[in-house]
């Protein structure tokens, strides 16, 4: 599906482009998201090396051990296919924590750390495992408790009242949270089922 | 209630890294060298990424600057009036999944121009909180480990984008209406 999507992406692209006269929009579109591509990379560079020193020092003091042990039963529904007290869960918690508080430059490397810990259980290196897929869709609609940046932003252009957007916020997000959760469970019974 | 989600958000970061610490320094953990052991691999990480990365971000500036979005958009148009719902954001609907730099700018334009307590505001403003970037979380999180074949894990945060987009107008239109 993403081969796809980025060829419909490219291929509609250059059609729209084309036809409206305007060829030379594109090439500059390719060299400028390249770019972005980059830049954003070299931002995460601090953000991973910091939070990945952090999560090391969390994990050898056996924090991450404890908050694993603390939400078990949510891990056990959740990632039925991981073996128990394996360390990706301490990182898929600390990833959802962040999450939840909004903390996004810190949810990134945990979910990334927790991901290579998946890879480890991983028997086809270069395809999902279904644990992987779970922790996506969780990461991609993100349970969201307090989200900072856009009550910075109605604060910053004179709200009367910045916060009443988290009540909905917080609606919106579990209900899509649970239909990631409801999806994702659904293709992972095909999934199993066919292994 | 406004008191206790700004000191959350002022005092997380500091008091998760002063715990930290201080926990694993009761624990007799070499605190700064456990944190050099474990940063060292921040930087192979981010750079893993770059590939993935760009690959998607050269399509998205295609499709955004070529005006093909916005093409789109027009076709949704008609389709998406009939609800009701005020049409100004529906591009969101489309951005919010595959650009994450895109849909702010647009949800602050949105802000900016119709106010930050209108329905269209609000409704923008929930839809830019409730999810993260589909596209973006996808290419990062499998980019990082080598992940290619990425199976069914974007038709799952599409559907789920879909869910939570309507599910904001019905909760903004009930709550706020």
């Amino acid at each position: 599906m993403v081969n796809l999507i980025w060829l419909f992406f490219i291929l509609i692209g250059f059609i729209v482009a084309a036809v409206q006269g305007n060829i030379e929009v594109f090439s500059e579109a390719v060299f400028d998201g390249a770019k972005t591509g980059v830049t954003i990379c070299f931002s995460l560079i601090s953000v991973l090396v910091l939070w990945l020193g952090l999560m090391r020092i969390a994990e050898d003091a056996g924090l991450l051990k404890k908050l694993s042990i603390l939400l078990r039963p949510v891990v056990r529904f959740l990632f039925p296919t991981i073996p128990k007290d394996h360390p990706s869960i301490g990182y898929i918690m600390s990833n959802m924590s962040a999450n939840m508080l909004g903390l996004n430059n810190a949810a990134t490397p945990m979910g990334i750390k927790a991901m290579e810990e998946l890879q480890k259980l991983n028997l086809n290196k270069d395809t999902a495992s279904p644990a992987m897929c779970t922790l996506l869709a969780l990461n991609t609609s993100s349970i969201t408790i307090i989200p900072t940046t856009i009550i910075a932003i109605r604060m910053a252009n004179q709200s009367m009242d910045p916060f009443e957007i988290v009540g909905t916020t917080l609606m919106a997000t579990a209900i899509s949270t649970t239909a990631a959760i409801v999806v994702d469970k659904w293709y992972q019974r095909k999934a199993l089922r066919k292994e | 209630m406004y008191g206790l989600i700004t000191a959350i958000s002022l005092w997380a970061i500091p008091v998760i890294i002063v715990f930290i610490s201080l926990y694993a320094f009761f624990k007799k953990v070499p605190v700064y060298e456990s944190f050099i052991d474990g940063a060292k691999d921040g930087f192979d990480t981010a750079i893993k990424i770059i590939p993935h990365l760009v690959g998607m971000m050269v399509a998205i500036s295609v499709f955004r600057a070529s005006g093909a979005m916005d093409f789109m958009l027009g076709l949704l148009h008609p389709v998406l009036n009939l609800i009701g719902v005020p049409s100004e954001v529906f591009p969101l609907a489309i951005l919010r999944p595959i650009t994450g730099a895109g849909s702010l700018a647009f949800t602050t334009d949105l802000i900016q121009e119709h106010g930050p307590d209108s329905m269209i505001g609000r409704i923008a403003s929930t839809v830019q909180g409730s999810t993260d970037t589909t596209l973006y979380v996808l290419t990062v999180y499998f980019g990082a480990v080598g992940i290619r074949k990425t199976r069914y894990a974007l038709k799952v945060g599409l559907i789920s984008d879909m869910v939570g987009f309507a599910a904001t107008i019905i909760i903004c239109m009930l709550v706020f209406g």
